[in-house]
């Protein structure tokens, strides 16, 4: 069941120290899953580096012995990338938790890669800054796993992904040698842009040691509202007369009939249970400039067929609004023993085409699916609302998710927005970036990784699958 | 001992509902409000870690181990975890059941534990004959100068290190108790609701006071009080530790005493024992003979702060007192997470004319006090109730209420340790001083 060599553990006792190495069946056991549905394998041990020069030894002996390392935040990700290799070494990255630094003069802070990224928000916030990706999970994520993953959140339309704000970064690589790529510099053009092919790359080509974080001054005020719609169009329709208008809202969320009802029932906030589609909207920035674009949005969404119109009168209304968003998972998660989170994403004016199908391939397939999501960079959340034990219902649902990750990419979007590859969607992956695409990847893989330790067979399989059902 | 179930053959966690056990998605959004994971960052110290490892032993993936039983009573039991939890999973119940498990299988069972265990848990909790005898014989102890002349003689030494550092915590015991068979007397037009008082073990020995402003209190607001006399420790103290059959012997003795059917709701003020007796409907789900009064009595049982709020309490009249004195909330675990009840005593406190609410940092992060977590992990309680103790002194409020006697007398020790003046009560405590002040 260990499947590593006893001298290879007393190696890493002497690296670490007794208590940074984990081997006990039950811890094994606690490690065998990340925030993915279903999926699980149990590791050979976990270790805990607090420091670079730890790491880079580890990646030697690892590297020198051919043994995989599958590197670790929080394990939030729902894609199935932390979940072990059999056997494998577990580096869990929650020790090297230190913000090592916050610069307000050049909105930058410098952190280890096992900081949680609200508490990054919150060291920022008494600087007048904040960090703007916001995923659901930032009360736990890691930021290492959220550049790994390049996390998004709510607030993606106005101000983009996990890229958008890493400046530079410290890798260090399988072989121990120690990577730095980018600059505190807004614009650095020296070499090849190597920082970003880190950025999403699961821990298949290095660990990320250190990040240099962009910053961005605090908005002074925001206006939160509520819409309700009689029909998705209508609710997309929305959505993209507010862009044309030149408004960029920081929030432009929505909720399905299925969502709508869930969260009702368990949050009752006094949502019409007849509603097919709710937006919630924010606007952040200038008071002046909040107020006058909240006024716009209101009269936009009357203008296209809302139900119903709530504009937050204060800040405890706001919460409250809000809370018809923020419950939306919460509310879904406990309908069904098993809930599957997936993020197909499309090009905003294909969104109520996309969410229209959603609902008919639910009813297809016999399925039952919520879905929620960030309206504003089409970025869907259909949830399977499932039991694992149902062989025949779990059947069901993955025909199901396949026909939306299709139609998915037929709308020239993708099938994963934020969530990354991993294990789960690994066999859709050349679907999207086709046969030239996995070919580059391969060879990128080979570049970092030559011995291939590196999360092995996450994202893609170095070689080619044998039943060749990679190729569509 | 009659078995657990009458076909009980495989063990707690295998008998338990699967979906109890698969409703944990394993997010982890639970893992920042974990005290324990928070001090050890490993996993199988977390709420999903735990949970992961009762679903191996429920599929028979993993037998009960000694680790196993370690971990599952380093866990506080505070349920941080299902406050943060988005899937509602039941960790009260999981964490009860793993207990049993770890109980019947035996795999802690050491003589030194073993004799604690029968002592405390099965004997001295069984009676409240027996605790109140203790109780006297404490305060004797304590009244006739016999513990300051102990602890100043240096006797205190002789005792073993584990016991002499838990005699601090030794509750200052209440002259009198609480008074059993008591009912309000009818006055004039006679009091429109008929409530029950849970009159609890801790409560009684060393709050009693608690127990007579909570009648007081509740009379103020029209109630008629019954403390029915027959009443026994609510079994919570048995069902967090692993002692589920007498869990439910305590709980059947308790309906039987009470008798729910007459009463408008059952009161009690303990928050710990609350959380607990909420669920003698579950306890008693499968047995015929009390089954249907249990789920009565699971219908009427309230926190008082919860009762206060729901019959609309009369709020004190302003006082003309000119200094108001700084008072923080400390949120007693079993009370807002076990269960969800913040808004009520709060509502309470902002009621008091004399007082000026201050937020406690980190007000909902548990104590460290955690049933008798402060005697089984003494290391992680001290923790927990220095990080408490540091956070009371930032607010420099003077008095701190709570509304758990378990809180409370944890909360005083460390205070007495840093010979911090600080005044612990329970918020019904301060609202029968404001409506005494009226004159
Ligand atoms: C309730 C919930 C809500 C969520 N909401 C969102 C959301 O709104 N938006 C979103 O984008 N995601 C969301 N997620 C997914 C997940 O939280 C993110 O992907 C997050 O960034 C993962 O962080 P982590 O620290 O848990 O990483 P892990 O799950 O531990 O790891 C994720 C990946 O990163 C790699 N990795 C981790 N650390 C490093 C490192 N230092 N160096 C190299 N590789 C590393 C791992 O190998 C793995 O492949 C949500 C998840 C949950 C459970
Ligand atoms: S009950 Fe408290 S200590 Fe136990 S797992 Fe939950 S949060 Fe952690
Ligand atoms: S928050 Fe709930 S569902 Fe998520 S890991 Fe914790 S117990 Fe499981």
């Amino acid at each position: 069941m260990n499947a590593i060599d006893p001298t290879h553990i007393s190696r890493l006792v002497r690296l670490l120290g007794a208590d940074r190495v984990l081997t006990r069946q039950e811890d094994l056991i606690t490690y065998s899953f990340d925030g993915t549905p279903i999926l699980n394998e149990m590791p050979g041990c976990i270790v805990f580096p607090d420091s670079v020069p730890q790491i880079s030894d580890i990646l030697k002996l690892a590297d020198h012995h051919r043994m995989p390392i599958v590197t670790r935040g929080s394990g939030t990700g729902l894609s199935g990338g932390a979940i072990p290799v059999p056997g494998c070494i577990v580096l869990c990255m929650v020790r090297m938790d230190r913000i090592l630094r916050i610069d307000p003069a050049n909105l930058t802070a410098l952190v280890e890669p096992g900081v949680i990224t609200a508490k990054l928000d919150e060291a920022a916030l008494p600087h007048g800054l904040f960090y703007p990706p916001d995923p659901g999970s930032m009360r736990i994520s890691t930021i290492g796993g959220n550049v790994a993953n390049n996390s998004g959140g709510l607030r993606g339309l106005k101000y983009g992904v996990t890229r958008d704000y890493v400046m530079a970064l410290e890798v260090a690589l399988p072989n121990g040698d120690i990577l730095r790529t980018g600059t505190a510099c807004v614009k650095d053009v020296a070499g090849y842009n190597l920082k970003d092919i880190f950025i999403g790359s699961e821990g298949t080509l290095g660990v990320i040691t250190r990040v240099l974080l962009r910053l961005t001054p605090k908005p002074r005020a925001k206006k939160t509202l509520l819409a309700t719609f009689a029909s998705t169009s209508a609710a997309a329709e929305t959505v993209s007369a507010i862009v044309a208008a030149h408004i960029i809202p920081c929030t432009l969320e929505f909720l399905d009939r299925t969502t709508i009802r869930c969260v009702e029932e368990y949050a009752k906030i006094g949502l019409p249970l007849d509603a097919e589609a709710l937006l919630l909207m924010e606007t952040d920035g200038h008071p002046a400039v909040v107020e006058e674009e909240s006024a716009m949005m209101s009269g936009i969404a009357r203008e296209h067929g809302a139900v119903e119109v709530t504009i937050a009168k204060s800040d405890e209304e706001a919460v409250r609004l809000a809370a018809a968003r923020r419950t939306a998972f919460s509310a879904l998660a406990r309908v069904a023993p098993t809930t599957i989170l997936e993020d197909a994403t499309v090009p905003r004016s294909h969104l109520a085409e996309m969410i229209n199908f959603i609902q008919q391939t639910a009813e297809k397939f016999k399925v039952r699916i919520g879905t929620f999501g960030h309206m504003g960079d089409g970025n869907l959340h259909p949830t399977f609302l499932t039991d694992e034990r149902n062989h025949d219902e779990i059947h069901r649902v993955e025909q199901a998710f396949t026909e939306i990750f299709e139609k998915a990419v037929a709308l020239e979007g993708t099938i994963t927005g934020e969530h990354g590859v991993g294990l789960a969607k690994k066999k859709f992956l050349p679907m999207v970036i086709g046969p030239v695409g996995l070919e580059v990847h391969r060879r990128l893989k080979q570049v970092f990784d030559p011995n291939g330790i590196m999360n092995p067979g996450k994202m893609f399989d170095e070689q080619e699958g044998r039943d060749g059902a990679e190729r569509k | 001992m009659p078995a657990h179930h009458p076909i009980m053959s495989r063990g707690f966690l295998h008998d338990l509902d699967y979906s109890v056990v698969q409703q944990c998605m394993h997010c982890g959004l639970c893992l920042p409000t974990c005290p324990t994971y928070d001090a050890t960052q490993r996993e199988a110290a977390s709420p999903r870690g735990r949970i992961a490892l009762m679903r191996a032993v429920a599929d028979n993936k993993l037998e009960v181990t000694r680790v196993f039983g370690e971990e599952m009573y380093f866990c506080l039991g505070c349920l941080a975890c299902e406050t943060a939890c988005p899937a509602g999973v039941d960790y009260a119940h999981l964490f009860d059941m793993a207990r049993a498990e770890v109980e019947r299988v035996g795999v802690l069972a050491r003589p030194k534990r073993n004799l604690i265990r029968q002592v405390t848990v099965r004997w001295l909790f069984l009676s409240r004959g027996r605790l109140r005898w203790l109780g006297r014989a404490m305060r004797l102890y304590q009244k006739s100068g016999l513990q300051t002349l102990a602890r100043r003689s240096g006797l205190m030494r002789l005792l073993p290190k584990r016991l002499r550092e838990l005699e601090p915590l030794t509750p200052a015991i209440s002259d009198r108790f609480t008074p059993l068979g008591y009912q309000t007397a009818r006055a004039g037009e006679g009091p429109q609701r008929k409530v029950g008082l849970v009159a609890g073990c801790v409560q009684d020995i060393a709050f009693a006071d608690i127990n007579r402003d909570t009648v007081e209190v509740l009379e103020q607001n029209g109630c008629g009080v019954v403390i029915p006399p027959l009443q026994e420790c609510c079994g919570s103290l048995h069902g967090h530790n692993g002692e589920w059959e007498l869990a439910r012997a305590l709980a059947r003795k308790n309906l039987d005493a009470f008798g729910a059917e007459n009463l408008d709701a059952v009161i009690i003020n303990a928050a710990g024992c609350g959380s607990h007796i909420r669920h003698y409907d579950r306890l008693l789900a499968d047995d015929p003979g009390y089954a249907e009064r249990a789920r009565i009595w699971s219908a009427k049982v309230r926190d008082i702060s919860e009762y206060l709020v729901e019959i609309g309490f009369r709020k004190p009249t302003p006082s003309s007192r000119p200094t108001k004195t700084r008072l923080a909330y400390h949120e007693a675990c079993h009370l807002v997470h076990g269960q969800k009840i913040s808004r009520q005593p709060r509502a309470i406190l902002a009621s008091l004319p004399d007082y000026e609410i201050v937020e406690l940092p980190e007000a909902t992060w548990c104590c460290g006090s955690a049933g008798i977590y402060n005697i089984t992990q003494p290391e992680m309680s001290a923790q927990l109730l220095e990080r408490k103790i540091r956070h009371v002194v930032s607010t420099g409020a003077t008095t701190l209420a709570t509304a758990n006697p378990g809180c409370a007398l944890q909360i005083i020790t460390g205070l007495r340790l840093r010979g911090m003046a600080v005044r612990v009560a329970h918020p019904v405590t301060l609202l029968a001083e404001a409506y005494r002040a009226e004159g």
